[in-house]
């Protein structure tokens, strides 16, 4: 019949490598943004709020902002890194080995590191937001609620380190030494 | 999940209202203005607070009527800050909050008007954050038929209207008991949209309105004895959303006596202590206008209200109230929910009534009693 149709290994085998490591690049940096951009809004807006009647709040809670933004930097940072091993191989040279890796790495790689920089700037904006109405009321606790902001930004940093190490054994993408020959028994 | 969201809209007003909490009188304040031997004096300690300068420019010498108008006006320049800056859902539930005083005053102005008083007077009278559009149009009628359909077209307080009293009712019926009704139907609707809100503004809005309903159940009982409110009447008066709803409820309604009204109350710990006879001596009054209490204590006061229990009751609204400003104090432990701003403005009328009764003491030089106040924090 047709089973066939729906064939996990035909797709596997001819998406092009350029497909998985772009769309693992724009996920990272996407995600990354993502989160960095939501804890920027929930911590400001409390700033914002809290600075009404307690200015002095202003300047110190910058530093929730600070790590929120670092957030991005590590996406932006990996984006970076992933995109050297995108180098041109024209189509028919694409498809070996080394390449499919590359390709699968840069994928999963980006999407970790999306995903723990999505959830650390989510967590570090919960915290920061939460660190400035506590200092508005009570200056002593700021300091104290920096250092749990700090841990929860260094989720961010073991994403980053993973990403890296997902990617140490892919090398750039190079071509085939000989063209890619249809199998004898693709009909 | 909240915590995710909420800051889109909640977030600044958020901040603000917990820096108008900080702000809030302190024991050290407190302690200063007790000591305080005149007006002046009192209101040259309170210019040092976040009241600021808001007796500046009244003449000497300044009555305590004058100094709770005042404060009155900052709690309400606050709150209607907060409500113009707010979107939906705090814009509704904020609205919510007025509905109590709305209902106050509503009643006042039908009673008022009923009786042939001067429109501007009642108006006048009204409680600022209860103030709607349409108010003036409620003194135009004449009679109880077109005041009812009045009320039911003009005022944001139509539902509560049109479930609970008809035409007939606002005839015969004493006021305070269409006060009631109203208040009933005003709690169970408030608790209602809470829990349509759902996370921790339901839970810590619908403990706070829990115990709100079962103080008006108590004090409706307590201020029925000895009147001819019959025990089915007072059973209908009582909200369905307290803590000691369905069996306290139909306790109370049974209760005769003080006694009875104690055992009701037994299941919840809370307000067996409030009955705890070896507390401060009665006669113990809280100063100054109250809020909704007030209503209740004057229910059926035409009709002739037994004074057994003046001093206990007295006692008795005392720790309502001090369990009222702990609740209160409670919700502003979480952040990303909306009972903050619920709190704030009861804990902040909680210090207005708190200046009015000190000021109060120091007018009337009775020193012994000026710590009878209910501190916040």
């Amino acid at each position: 019949g047709s089973g066939e149709a729906f064939n996990v290994g035909q797709f596997l085998e001819e998406t092009s490598p350029y497909a998985w490591a772009a769309t693992g690049i724009g996920l990272c940096i996407g995600l990354s943004v993502l989160g960095a951009g939501w804890g920027i809004f929930m911590t400001g807006a409390s700033i914002l709020g809290g600075g009404v009647r307690a200015p002095r709040i202003r300047t110190k809670n910058l530093i929730s902002i600070i790590f929120c933004e670092v957030v991005a930097i590590y996406g932006l940072i990996i984006g970076i890194v992933y995109s050297a091993r995108m180098s041109f191989v024209s189509p028919n040279l694409i498809y070996t080995r080394e390449n499919y890796f590359t390709g699968y790495a840069l994928f999963w790689g980006g999407l970790t590191m999306g995903v723990c920089n999505l959830l650390c700037g989510v967590s570090v904006g919960i915290a920061g937001s939460t660190a400035a109405l506590a200092d508005a009321a009570d200056p002593n606790l700021f300091v104290k609620i920096l250092i749990v902001e700090v841990f929860g930004s260094i989720m961010g940093l073991f994403g980053l380190i993973v990403g890296l190490l997902m990617i140490s054994q892919a090398s750039e993408f190079t071509a085939a030494v000989a063209p890619a020959v249809v199998s004898p028994f693709v009909r | 999940m909240e915590a995710l969201l909420f800051n889109v809209s909640g977030g600044f007003l958020e901040g603000i209202v917990r820096g108008y909490k900080a702000g809030l009188l302190t024991q050290n304040q407190y302690n200063n203005l007790t000591q305080c031997e005149t007006i002046e004096d009192f209101r040259t300690q309170l210019s040092a607070t976040d009241y600021g300068n808001f007796l500046a420019n009244e003449p000497l010498p300044i009555s305590t009527s004058t100094i709770s108008d005042k404060a009155t006006q900052l709690l309400v320049d606050q709150f209607n800050y907060l409500r113009s800056n707010a979107v939906e859902p705090l814009s509704k539930f904020l609205e919510y909050m007025t509905y109590a005083y709305m209902i106050d005053n509503v009643i006042l102005i039908i009673t008022g008007t009923l009786h042939g008083r001067n429109t501007n007077e009642l108006l006048q009278r009204c409680h600022p954050l209860g103030i709607f559009d349409t108010m003036p149009a409620l003194c135009v009628a004449t009679n109880v038929e077109e005041l009812y359909h009045t009320v039911l077209v003009e005022t944001p307080l139509a539902p509560y209207f049109r479930d609970s009293v008809t035409a007939a009712d606002l005839d015969d019926l004493n006021i305070e008991i269409i006060r009631n009704t109203l208040y009933k139907a005003y709690l169970e609707d408030f608790d209602a949209f809470c829990q349509s809100l759902g996370g921790p503004t339901a839970e810590i809005m619908h403990r706070i309105l829990a115990f709100e309903a079962d103080r008006r159940a108590i004090n409706i009982t307590i201020n029925s004895f000895g009147t001819q409110l019959s025990k089915e009447q007072r059973a209908k008066l009582f909200p369905t959303i307290g803590r000691l709803f369905p069996e306290g409820n139909n306790a109370l309604a049974r209760a005769d006596d003080i006694e009875q009204v104690r055992q009701a109350c037994e299941p919840v710990a809370e307000y067996r202590a409030f009955f705890d006879s070896s507390g401060p001596g009665a006669g113990r009054v809280n100063g100054g206008a109250g809020g909704g209490s007030e209503s209740t204590a004057n229910l059926l006061g035409d009709l002739g209200v037994s004074d057994e229990f003046g001093g206990g009751a007295a006692d008795l609204e005392d720790r309502f109230f001090v369990h009222e400003v702990h609740l209160n104090k409670l919700a502003f432990l979480q952040q990303f929910q909306y009972a903050v701003f619920y709190s704030y403005i009861k804990l902040k009328e909680q210090e207005i009534r708190s200046l009015t009764w000190i000021a109060e003491c120091i007018a009337q030089n009775a020193r012994d009693r000026i710590h009878d106040f209910i501190p916040t924090f």
